[in-house]
C-alpha cells in the first residue's frame, strides 16, 4: 500500500485555464498579494546581509568598519529604503493575518480578532525598543 | 515534509515581522545615514560572541531565510504558472539555498571568537 503522505506528488492531468502573464496586474487585490509575497525577496537578501556582517565582526575591525562603509553607498541605502518598506509592510499584513490563523478561547470565549492583532503589534514594538536599546547602548 | 516546511514558513514568518524591521531600520538606514552612531566594534563584537546573541542571530537568519525560500517559491511557480512536479527543481534551488545559507551561518556563529 502507498504511503497516502506521497499521493499529492503524483502529476495529475487537471486542466488549467491558461491565465495571462500579467494576470496579477489585472486588479488592486491581486497586486497587493504579489506585493505582499514578493516581500520575501528582501527578507532573504536582508538576512544574508546580517549573516555578512556576523562574519565581518568575526574577521576583525577593518572587516567590521569597512563593512560599515559599505552600507554608506547609495546603492546600499536604496536597498535598505526598499527592504525597509518591504519588510513593514510584511509585518503589518502578517499581523493582521494571524487572527485567522490562530484561535484563542478565554474561559470558552474566543478572543476577538483585533485583540489577537493589536497583541502581535504591540510585542513587535516591545521587540523592536529591546533589540534597539540592546544595539545602541554601546 | 510538506507540514514541516510550512511550520519553518510560519516561524520565519514570525521573527521576520517582529525583528526584522528594527534591524534594517538601524544598520540599513540609521547608521549609514548616521542619525545613530554605529556601535563600535568591541562592543558589537562583545554583544554577537554572546552566548543568547549567538542563538538569538542563529534563529534570526535561519528561520527567515527558510521563510523567504517557501515564500519565493510559491510565488515564483504562481506568477510563472508552473504545477506539480515541474515545481521540483525549482523547490530544490529554494529550500537548497535556505539550508546553504543556515548551514553557514551555524559555522560562523560556533566559530566566531
Amino acid at each position: 500500500m502507498s504511503n497516502p503522505s506521497q499521493a499529492p506528488t503524483v502529476d495529475l492531468k487537471l486542466y488549467r485555464r491558461p491565465m495571462p502573464f500579467g494576470w496579477w496586474l489585472e486588479n488592486g487585490a491581486y497586486f497587493r498579494f504579489i506585493a505582499r509575497e514578493l516581500t520575501c525577496i528582501f527578507v532573504g537578501l536582508f538576512t544574508v546581509l546580517t549573516l555578512e556582517l556576523v562574519q565581518a565582526v568575526g574577521r576583525g575591525p577593518a572587516p567590521y568598519a569597512a563593512f560599515m562603509a559599505r552600507l554608506e553607498g547609495s546603492a546600499y541605502i536604496a536597498f535598505s529604503l526598499l527592504a525597509f518598506a518591504a519588510v513593514l509592510y510584511h509585518a503589518v499584513t502578517w499581523f493582521n493575518l494571524v487572527p485567522t490563523t490562530v484561535v484563542v478561547r478565554l474561559g470558552g470565549e474566543r478572543v476577538p480578532d483585533g485583540l489577537i492583532a493589536a497583541a502581535h503589534f504591540a510585542a513587535w514594538a516591545v521587540a523592536s525598543l529591546v533589540v534597539a536599546f540592546i544595539v545602541l547602548r554601546g | 515534509m510538506t507540514p514541516f516546511l510550512w511550520f519553518l514558513f510560519g516561524g520565519g514568518g514570525m521573527v521576520s515581522a517582529l525583528l526584522l524591521p528594527v534591524h534594517v531600520l538601524l544598520f540599513g538606514l540609521a547608521f549609514p545615514l548616521g542619525w545613530f552612531e554605529a556601535p563600535s566594534y568591541e562592543s558589537l563584537h562583545g554583544l554577537v560572541t554572546h552566548p543568547v546573541t549567538r542563538l538569538y542571530l542563529f534563529v534570526l537568519i535561519f528561520l527567515p531565510l527558510f521563510h523567504a525560500a517557501h515564500r519565493f517559491l510559491y510565488t515564483v511557480c504562481d506568477l510563472l504558472q508552473v504545477h506539480g512536479s515541474r515545481r521540483t527543481p525549482i523547490a530544490v534551488v529554494c529550500y537548497g539555498a535556505a539550508l546553504l545559507g543556515t548551514a553557514v551561518a551555524a559555522y560562523t556563529l560556533l566559530t566566531i571568537a
